[in-house]
């Protein structure tokens, strides 16, 4: 199908409309030359008798109504993957930037993926270790699962990612089949370069594939860059049986360039301006996280996203929140008390955890302990919120013992040092050193044997 | 004649369909070269709209669109129960033995299994007389559901012939029924459309509880079977969890839940564990008497909007055969904006939020298709519709909890702050609601206890007077306030953490039966009750509170097995003689 179409009936943003193209079919892939000889690629978003719709990747910058051709390239969009991408940079479209040539495709696949089978999906029980005590120990982090960092601008998010991807460790003898698919989205050149550098210093370079689209890319070519990675991640993960870790940056640059193309087609906006269909299209990218039944490899994600003004109930965090399954949520106020990582332990959550903690998994003790430590620090909030308004003074001695819980919690627990790495047993220990400062009564979400073997009678603090 | 269109334009999963006189509105159609299933859904001048169930990726303008002449139907049959379906009904393993661990377009599967041979009973004789209905054989189709083969709707005259007891295949004739229009064969299979109600004799008034051994729900805002619930909360306050501890224990024949645009990892579990829990009424496994329709967030968006009503359609069936039939539908929410969606696409004037302006009609027809009734077959059968509702943000002014709540008459509003202290069912007390109390007090009065709905009021009322001192407290600390008010909080705690917050995960506490929730009941009033005489002597309360009586009492919970609720009363014995020693400890020193 070489045949080239000539000239262009309007241009609007990334979109120009075309006259009718005999055989052109509905996601079908173009590429349109310009004037001065540049090749854009571009889709088919809508087609109809007597027009097509085509929404050009790069730009529609110096595009002309007469001098530009176009052809249909008869496929929908594809990524040539093979297991020679790993510690390759490609751009946001899967094209190799890091100047040592093209990879040689063993396949190509459609980016968009296909829905995987509810009954073919296995259930997700198997943790990773992050070594970080707020994550492991309150949050944990399970294989297949899609977990995402609520964060705001000026907070840690993208250290306490790479530290995530430094640290993550699995159990069994599978720990040698990790890679990193790392898919950058709308992030400065700065946060790239910081991932790019954080990855070779830790020498885990030759296991990582990194897509970039950075912030003075093309916008219409960051819808396409995460289905790129996790194409890339779902066939190492199904093909090659590995267990893939994605982390998604910045979700949110991601749904502004989604409103950004929905709005230059004249859609309907929903909320705030964003299409209708943001739930779906998030879910489109979500749900590629998970395990197969017929593979043993896993694709893990981390998205990343930035909540706009801190606020939660924004349509991107709040129907990511409804897709994914939990949020680790960070909070500005902790961040500026010194506390790294500023993990707001009541809103954060992991919904798999239940699954994948205690006796086979982690260790017998670990869900009360997670419970009970997600209970008491609730309280703390109140006692705190009580002694701001009666003084500190005034307050009963448990809810003293409150407050000083509560400090210790935050400064011994959930903070710790940028490369410090704790195992499971060291976090578990350390919440109980913790919880030891409550009166034994308080514990009451606790099992009364487990908290005879690890908080004895007599032994309080 | 063959009714046939050609594609004009493509739009997502919307495209028109032109040259097509014939078309009907909510036909279903094949479209394009791969046929895949979509729906009529506008037409204008020559020009049909239809919304197609599968990615449109790869169609042509010009490929030819194929009307099937018959409306969007389910297949009615024996082999529904203990599956899994998509959207339209299309079995999900069957799928995945043709196009492996992902789901392909354009698949061409049975509904159900046509080749597998049923053990049929008959139950009519020839010369019978029937009408719409009528159950003339039945055949078991899992250990726990007999499956009743009822005359189609639509069909009265007499049986000239019928088939011996015997094996049949779903589309093999059993009977032929001579009506005035002609001779109707009958099989084990009959289709229906899935957007019109199947018909039924009429409306019965609600009186039975669906008891679902949720504490929270059957003692506070108890649900009745045929009614109407809709359990709202933004992420992270448990909608699932609670729909699935619904779908375990509520005492309905059959459960339909319809995962519509969540999660493929909670379909997988729920497919996992009921497979495995053993029911407790029947001994059966979980999955005996289940349905599940997975429509999950990643599968195609007009499937969605249609999973509501394949599910709707088959606890219809069910119910028609006298079954008492619980839905559960996660989400609503995702369906609402599969509708806004599609009227997106068709360039329709939208209304709130984007939303279609038919949304409330959409919501209000949906949920008036449960209801307590009697079919045509002189058999009584319900549908209990409980639906969860995602707010935007948390924030329950939105559209659809909105419209929702109009037309639902119970309400468990899931609250975010519970969620954050870990207080589970996160069901707030204050804002939830059952419009069902009065009908079913005298369900409740005859055969748990005549004090039982008094014995609710009166924990509703103390934790109401909780509330209210709770804002003092914020002010000024709980010290302050008089020992009669400190009491209220204290056995208020005992409510909250004893008795309302219930643990999925804990053996006992996972299922509670009526008898020992109102035990329960009894025992915290009769604590209540007894430290008032102790307050009421000026003794301080804290002196209750160091005997560790309330802990106690909480922790019946757990202590007592759903076996031996008998022991609870030994719990009155305990309060009488600690509350008893306080007292008189504190007459010496007085004298």
């Amino acid at each position: 199908m070489n045949i080239e179409y000539l000239g262009l009936k309007s241009i609007s943003g990334s979109l120009v409309v075309l006259d009718a193209i005999e055989d052109a079919t509905f996601s079908e892939m173009v590429q349109i030359k310009t004037e001065s000889g540049d090749v854009r690629d571009g889709k088919i978003i809508q087609l109809a008798k007597n027009y097509t719709v085509v929404q050009v990747f790069e730009g529609t910058q110096g595009l002309s109504k007469t001098n530009t051709s176009t052809r249909l390239l008869g496929r929908p969009m594809e990524l040539g993957v093979s297991k020679e991408m790993l510690g390759r940079v490609f751009d946001g479209v899967g094209r190799p930037i890091d100047g040592l040539g093209r990879v040689f495709a063993e396949e190509y696949l459609d980016v968009n993926g296909k829905p995987m089978n509810p009954v073919s999906r296995e259930y997700p029980r198997d943790y990773i270790q992050t070594g970080i005590s707020s994550i492991d120990g309150l949050t944990t982090l399970i294989r297949g699962q899609k977990l995402p960092i609520f964060s705001g601008n000026g907070l840690p998010h993208n250290e306490l990612a790479m530290q995530i991807a430094q640290q993550a460790k699995i159990k069994d003898a599978d720990g040698g089949n990790f890679a990193i698919v790392f898919c950058a989205m709308g992030v400065p050149n700065d946060v790239a370069s910081y991932f790019r550098r954080g990855f070779e210093e830790s020498g885990v370079l030759e296991r990582v594939v990194m897509f970039l689209n950075l912030a003075n890319d093309p916008v219409g070519e960051r819808i396409i860059t995460p289905r790129c990675a996790l194409t890339a991640a779902e066939y190492l993960a199904f093909r090659h049986d590995m267990h893939v870790l994605v982390i998604l940056t910045d979700m949110t640059s991601y749904a502004e360039a989604l409103r950004e193309i929905s709005s230059s087609q004249n859609e309907i906006p929903s909320r705030k301006g964003y299409p209708g269909y943001l739930y779906s299209d998030l879910a489109s990218i979500y749900e590629r996280a998970g395990m197969l039944k017929s593979a043993k490899g896993s694709v893990t994600q981390i998205p990343i996203l930035t909540m706009p003004n801190d606020d939660i109930t924004h349509p991107i965090p709040d129907l990511t929140g409804y897709i994914t399954e939990g949020q680790i949520v960070l909070e500005r106020s902790l961040y500026q008390t010194g506390i790294y990582p500023p993990v707001s332990i009541l809103p954060s959550l992991s919904r798999l955890m239940k699954d994948g903690i205690g006796e086979g998994y982690t260790r017998d003790d670990h869900p009360d302990t997670a419970n009970q430590l997600f209970a008491s620090y609730s309280r703390v909030q109140e006692v705190r919120s009580l002694a701001s308004v009666i003084g500190e003074d005034e307050l009963s001695d448990t809810d003293k013992c409150y407050l000083e819980f509560g400090s210790a919690f935050e400064k011994e627990f959930i903070s710790q040092g940028r490369e410090e790495n704790r195992d499971i047993e060291k976090t578990l220990n350390l919440g109980w050193e913790i919880l030891k400062i409550l009166p034994r009564k308080e514990l009451s979400r606790i099992d009364t044997k487990i908290l005879a073997k690890y908080y004895p009678v007599g032994s309080e603090g | 004649m063959q009714a046939v269109g050609k594609i004009r334009s493509i739009n997502g999963p919307v495209i028109h369909v032109e040259d097509c006189r014939d078309f009907k509105m909510h036909d279903q159609v094949f479209a394009g070269e791969l046929r895949l299933i979509g729906e009529v859904i506008g037409i204008e001048d020559d020009t049909a709209i239809v919304q197609v169930y599968e990615d449109t990726l790869g169609m042509k303008v010009g490929e030819e669109v194929v009307s099937a002449q018959r409306p969007m139907s389910v297949l009615l049959a024996p082999g529904i129960i203990g599956g899994i379906f998509d959207g339209i009904e299309r079995p999900l393993k069957v799928i995945e033995n043709q196009s492996g661990s992902f789901i392909d377009r354009g698949l061409q599967v049975d509904l159900l299994d046509k080749s597998k041979k049923w053990s049929v009973q008959i139950l009519a004789k020839k010369g019978d007389s029937v009408s719409p209905g009528a159950i003339i054989a039945q055949t078991p189709e899992t250990p726990g559901v007999m499956h009743k083969i009822m005359i189609p709707p639509g069909v009265f005259g007499t049986i000239s012939e019928i088939a011996q007891s015997g094996d049949y295949t779903i589309d093999e004739v059993i009977a032929k029924v001579e009506t005035e229009k002609g001779i109707v064969d009958i099989k084990l299979a009959q289709q229906w459309p899935i957007r019109i109600p199947r018909p039924h004799r009429g409306r019965v008034n609600v009186k039975r509880p669906l008891i679902t051994g949720q504490r929270v729900i059957d003692t506070f805002f108890p649900l009745a079977k045929g009614g109407t619930a809709a359990i709202p909360g933004g992420f992270g306050t448990g909608k699932t969890m609670t729909q699935h501890q619904l779908a375990k224990w509520s005492d309905a024949d059959i459960i339909v839940y319809i995962g519509c645009g969540e999660r493929g990892n909670e379909m997988t579990q729920v497919l996992e564990e009921f497979t495995s829990l053993v029911d407790p009424k029947s001994g059966n496994s979980l999955m005996d008497r289940t349905v599940l329709i997975a429509n999950t967030s990643n599968m195609p968006v007009a499937a969605r909007e249609a999973s509501i009503y394949t599910g709707i359609t088959l606890a219809e069936y069910y119910r028609d055969m006298g079954y008492h039939v619980a839905m559960m539908a996660d989400s609503t929410s995702r369906w609402a904006e599969a509708l806004r969606e599609i009227s997106g696409r068709l360039e329709e004037m939208p209304a709130e939020e984007g939303f279609p302006a038919y949304l409330p009609s959409s919501l209000s027809a949906f949920y008036e298709r449960a209801g307590y009734v009697k079919n045509n077959n002189e058999t009584e059968g319900s549908i209990t519709i409980i639906g969860a509702v995602s707010p935007q943000g948390g924030d329950f002014s939105e559209p659809v909890t909105q419209n929702t709540k109009r037309f639902v008459r119970a309400f468990f509003a899931l609250d975010r702050q519970l969620a954050y202290r870990r207080h589970y069912p996160a069901i707030n007390w204050l804002t939830s609601y059952s419009e069902y109390v009065g009908e079913l007090s005298l369900w409740y009065e005859e055969n748990i206890d005549e004090r039982f709905m008094e014995y609710r009021a009166r924990l509703l009322a103390l934790l109401q007077e909780e509330a209210k001192l709770n804002e003092i407290v914020k002010l000024i600390g709980s010290d302050v306030l008089p020992d009669d008010q400190k009491l209220v909080l204290d056995i208020a705690r005992v409510v909250r953490t004893g008795f309302l917050q219930q643990n999925a995960y804990h053996q006992t506490d996972t299922y509670v039966p009526l008898k020992k929730q109102f035990l329960m009941m009894d025992v915290i009033i009769y604590l209540y009750e007894k430290a008032k005489t102790v307050v009421a002597k000026n003794i301080p309360i804290s002196q209750i509170a160091k005997t560790g009586i309330y802990e106690d009492v909480i922790a019946i919970k757990y202590n007592i097995d759903n076996d031996s609720i008998d022991k609870i009363e030994e719990y009155k014995q305990k309060i009488d003689n600690v509350l008893n020693e306080i007292l008189a400890s504190n007459e010496v020193v007085m004298r």
